[in-house]
């Protein structure tokens, strides 16, 4: 009989009207490293999220049992003192603040009504002990690289008495030394009796690290492997993973001839120097005129990254290595280069950066081409009329009035005002950053549609996305990114998921 | 649908847009009950329409940059700085109205495209950027006058910007001809711009409100403008001030409805990462608009100095936050993208009619700041919930 610290039974959670969570089962024993995996929006931060008490007891369906307890988490505090704790991909630590005070924030040592700062100090390098993070507690958080800072918010968690410690991508932002620390302290803290959950994309940590492993798929619990068993390996994980067959959700594309090359990157790099790491790593990536190319890769990976990179460099990266468009090299200083030499950049973060949500449907369509509309600097507002309704008609929008506010329509509808706002400023090459994210199949289906007359006409689309079987079932070629770096080029023939995830997991 | 039900499915839907005309409307005419009309008279609407001319053009200015999601509080000292600079050119110098007005403005322009700089390109927030600047042309205000005390001006043409009247050709009835003659041209050029609009529109094939609506809107604002011209032509006619903001709100509300320079105002406030993303120069946008502000603050500046025939060592005091307070009456919002220019007019006039009605009804000091904080807090709440319930 096995001491299982945590079990989730039966848990169901719905988005207005798309099941999350279906029916998942997911058990933990006591003191073991036991790693979620999935694909993205398979529903691994979902369940997570309503282990800590994030969706409250009420909105999901389903018991949560702990130490033996059915729990009713009303909010994270409630989890928090039951002794659960979780680390999310972003840190949520004080950057501006010392390494103790960030270790007791909100658990402040208290002598009276006032914080006893010597204890909190002492008592911190206890801690940084234990996490085996040689620095001096006095240390501002900025100070720190991110290994170090992943370290600090491990032992801020240390500090409150946990008892199963939930680590979200801890490695995804860190390089391969410091990811190997942190792979070791957990194994430092399982020896200390500490039962931890890890999500993480990369396999071979799983491989190294978990004692079980559960793999979910769309929302359900699709097996538990187990490591001592022999269980765990990276075929196994991967058909897991995948599994599902490449519905007939595409439409069909009469072959074609491509055109010359219209971008070539030669050993293209980006560097964030506020991040201080390299986000595109001497990427060689080419694209021909009438071609869909694919971008696979899991989240992280560097695929907005190169987008941005190419599309004008909005975020300010060091650049470096070549672009060609057409043959001609190009430099360009602000999106509106980019724009000029015909890219298109459809974002995946539609409402954060993508659309003017206030604004209504006409005036986000005229946005990025407002030339189009005005001689001399003056619009003409019936002219944006004309074009809102045109694209409205060929993109099928639906909506009551193009003076509708973009806020009000649905992801579906939100997704084609923002292709239609693109398209209007007549691109050669159309980056598609996630283009189907969050919307329903009906709207899927017709945006693919659109992508294949797009390339009739003699565009070229570059496509990022996490859902495999779409890059399968759209593009002509595809690139896998891991870290940064592309990992492989495929062809569209004889592809299968199991061999993009096998590149995107390196 | 049928005339009332179009009509309140109009105001209901444009309630936003509304809601200060109706606002101004109810202040203009429980004053004028409260002081057996004497606040519509010829006279009092005259100096109103007048003491709200420097703010007006500070808020028109300010409207945008509270679009663009910044604030200038530097405003108020630059015009009271350029005001005395203008004096200064026109007396101690002997230079002519027609140079000092231009260099004036261009120096307005210059100190505009300074804070634009520091917030754009630096990136200091507007806050403090301009909070900064208040501080300094404080000074430079009191360094220019320090030797001189207040100077007077004795230019009658430049003070005529805030006292003078245009002239009146022949008087009818008591009545400014010419005045009534702007005021007619005022109301044609309104019926023919909205015809051609509507013209335009039923040619594209779009949807036009009922021709009983749009009659009726004709007529409504045809009334009003006729209106405020017979009271302004009892009196001594349209004054250089009025004739100057009207020429401002023509202008910007052109700017910004009518040209991509607006629409990229508005989609910088509206989503600045988007607005980057789609290639509008949000540098340069900003840059611009706080040097339109710097013009504006220079205009306020010459319009404050020729209506008090002098320039003083505190001219400028609380301006920032006056036309600060008239942009937010008039519907801007400080979440960024919404706001219109003839709305910060509005909010100007509606701010100079609670002085002045209350002045009438001689209310303490103490009581009308108290009321006109109220006032500008409701028409935030109003936002605030027309907003919500958009969303």
């Amino acid at each position: 009989m096995s001491d299982y610290i945590l079990e989730m039974n039966g848990i169901s959670k719905e988005f207005t009207g798309t099941k999350a969570l279906d029916d998942v089962n997911f058990k933990v024993e006591r003191g073991e490293i036991h790693c979620l995996i999935g694909e993205n929006g398979a529903g691994k931060s979902t369940l997570m999220k309503v282990l800590s008490g994030v969706y409250p007891f009420g909105t999901y369906e389903g018991d949560i049992v702990f130490e033996g307890q059915v729990q009713q988490f009303n909010e994270i505090n409630d989890s928090v003192k039951a002794g659960i704790a979780i680390i999310y991909q972003e840190l949520a630590l004080f950057p501006d603040l010392t390494v103790y005070e960030n270790i007791f924030a909100g658990n402040e040592i208290r002598k009276g009504p006032f914080v006893d700062w010597n204890e909190t100090i002492v008592r911190s390098a206890e801690m940084l002990k234990k996490v085996k993070l040689n620095v001096d507690p006095e240390t501002l958080i900025k100070d720190l690289g991110v290994g170090k800072q992943q370290l600090v918010e491990i032992a801020k968690t240390l500090s409150k008495d946990v008892k199963l410690l939930i680590l979200d991508e801890p490695t995804a932002a860190l390089n391969e030394n410091d990811s190997e620390n942190l792979l070791e302290l957990l194994k430092e803290l399982r020896s200390q009796g500490i039962t931890c959950i890890m999500i993480s994309h990369k396999l071979k940590e799983v491989i190294s690290i978990a004692d079980k492993a559960t793999v979910l798929r769309d929302g359900k619990t699709i097996c538990t492997l187990d490591a001592h068993k022999g269980e765990i390996s990276e075929t196994i994980i991967i058909k897991n993973m995948v599994g599902r067959e490449i519905a007939d959700i595409y439409p069909k594309r009469l072959d074609h001839q491509f055109g010359e090359t219209v971008l070539e990157l030669s050993d293209w790099s980006a560097y964030d120097s506020q991040l201080g790491r390299h986000m595109v790593k001497k990427a060689n990536v080419h694209v021909k005129q009438g071609e869909i190319v694919g971008i696979a890769g899991l989240m992280g990976s560097g695929r907005t990254e190169l987008a941005l990179s190419i599309f004008g460099n909005p975020k300010k990266y060091k650049l470096q290595g070549d672009m060609k468009i057409n043959g001609q090299p190009v430099h360009f200083k602000h999106t509106s280069d980019a724009i000029k030499a015909g890219i298109a950049y459809v974002t995946e973060d539609r409402k954060g950066n993508g659309l003017f949500l206030i604004n209504d449907i006409k005036n986000n369509i005229t946005a990025a081409h407002l030339k189009g509309i005005s001689h001399r600097g003056v619009l003409n507002l019936n002219e944006e009329v004309k074009v809102g309704s045109e694209y409205r008609k060929s993109l099928h929008i639906k909506t009551s009035s193009l003076e509708l506010a973009v806020g009000k329509l649905s992801g579906g509808n939100q997704q084609k005002v923002s292709l239609g706002k693109w398209l209007f400023t007549g691109p050669k090459i159309l980056i598609l950053d996630e283009p189907t994210r969050g919307i329903d199949v009906g709207a899927k289906f017709e945006i693919y549609t659109i992508m294949n007359e797009l390339i009739k006409q003699g565009m070229s689309i570059i496509m990022i996305s996490s859902e495999l079987n779409e890059i399968i079932g759209m593009s002509d070629r595809i690139y896998v990114m891991a870290e940064g770096a592309i990992t492989g080029e495929l062809s569209r023939e004889g592809t299968t998921q199991e061999a993009i995830m096998e590149l995107a997991t390196q | 649908m049928s005339f009332l039900n179009e009509a309140r499915f109009l105001i209901k839907t444009n309630i936003r847009d509304y809601g200060m005309y109706i606002a101004l409307f109810v202040i203009m005419l429980t004053f004028s009950v409260m002081t057996d009309g004497l606040f519509m008279s010829s006279r009092n609407i005259s100096n109103l329409l007048d003491s709200a001319g420097y703010i007006a053009v500070l808020a028109v200015g300010m409207t945008l940059v509270i679009v663009i999601r910044h604030i200038d509080l530097s405003v108020g000292f630059v015009a009271g700085f350029l005001g005395a600079v203008a004096a200064i050119f026109l007396t101690q110098m002997g230079m002519s109205v027609w140079l000092v007005i231009p260099i004036v403005l261009v120096f307005g322009i210059i100190i505009g495209l300074f804070n634009g700089f520091l917030i754009a390109k630096i990136g200091i927030p507007a806050f403090v950027a301009t909070l900064a600047g208040m501080l300094i042309f404080r000074g430079a205000l009191l360094n220019v006058t320090e030797s001189t005390g207040t100077i007077i001006v004795n230019d009658d043409l430049f003070n005529a910007l805030g006292n003078g009247f245009i002239p009146s050709l022949v008087e009818v009835n008591g009545l400014h001809l010419l005045s009534l003659l702007v005021g007619f041209i005022g109301i044609a050029l309104y019926i023919y711009s909205e015809i051609s609009t509507r013209r335009n529109k039923v040619k594209y094939g779009f949807d036009v409100i009922s021709p009983q609506i749009f009659i009726f809107k004709l007529l409504f604002v045809s009334f009003i403008i006729g209106y405020i011209t017979w009271v302004l032509a009892g009196y001594n006619g349209f004054s250089w001030t009025v004739v100057i903001m009207l020429l401002v709100v023509v202008v910007y509300h052109f700017l910004s409805t009518k040209t991509v320079l607006g629409r990229n105002i508005y989609a910088v406030g509206s989503n600045p990462e988007a607005a980057h993303l789609s290639g509008i120069n949000v540098t340069k946008i900003t840059m611009i608009v706080f040097g339109s502000m710097g013009m504006l603050a220079a205009l306020s500046g010459i319009l404050f100095t020729a209506r008090l025939q002098s320039a003083t060592t505190t001219a400028g005091t609380l301006f920032e936050l006056d036309a600060i307070a008239a942009a937010y009456v008039g519907g801007v919002s400080s979440a960024g993208g919404v706001g219109k220019v003839t709305g910060a007019i509005i909010g100007a006039i509606v701010m100079a009619s609670l002085s002045s009605g209350m002045n009438l009804l001689g209310v303490g000091i103490s009581y009308q700041y108290m009321i006109r904080g109220g006032v500008l807090a409701a028409a935030v709440i109003f936002d605030v919930m027309t907003r919500k319930q958009r969303s």
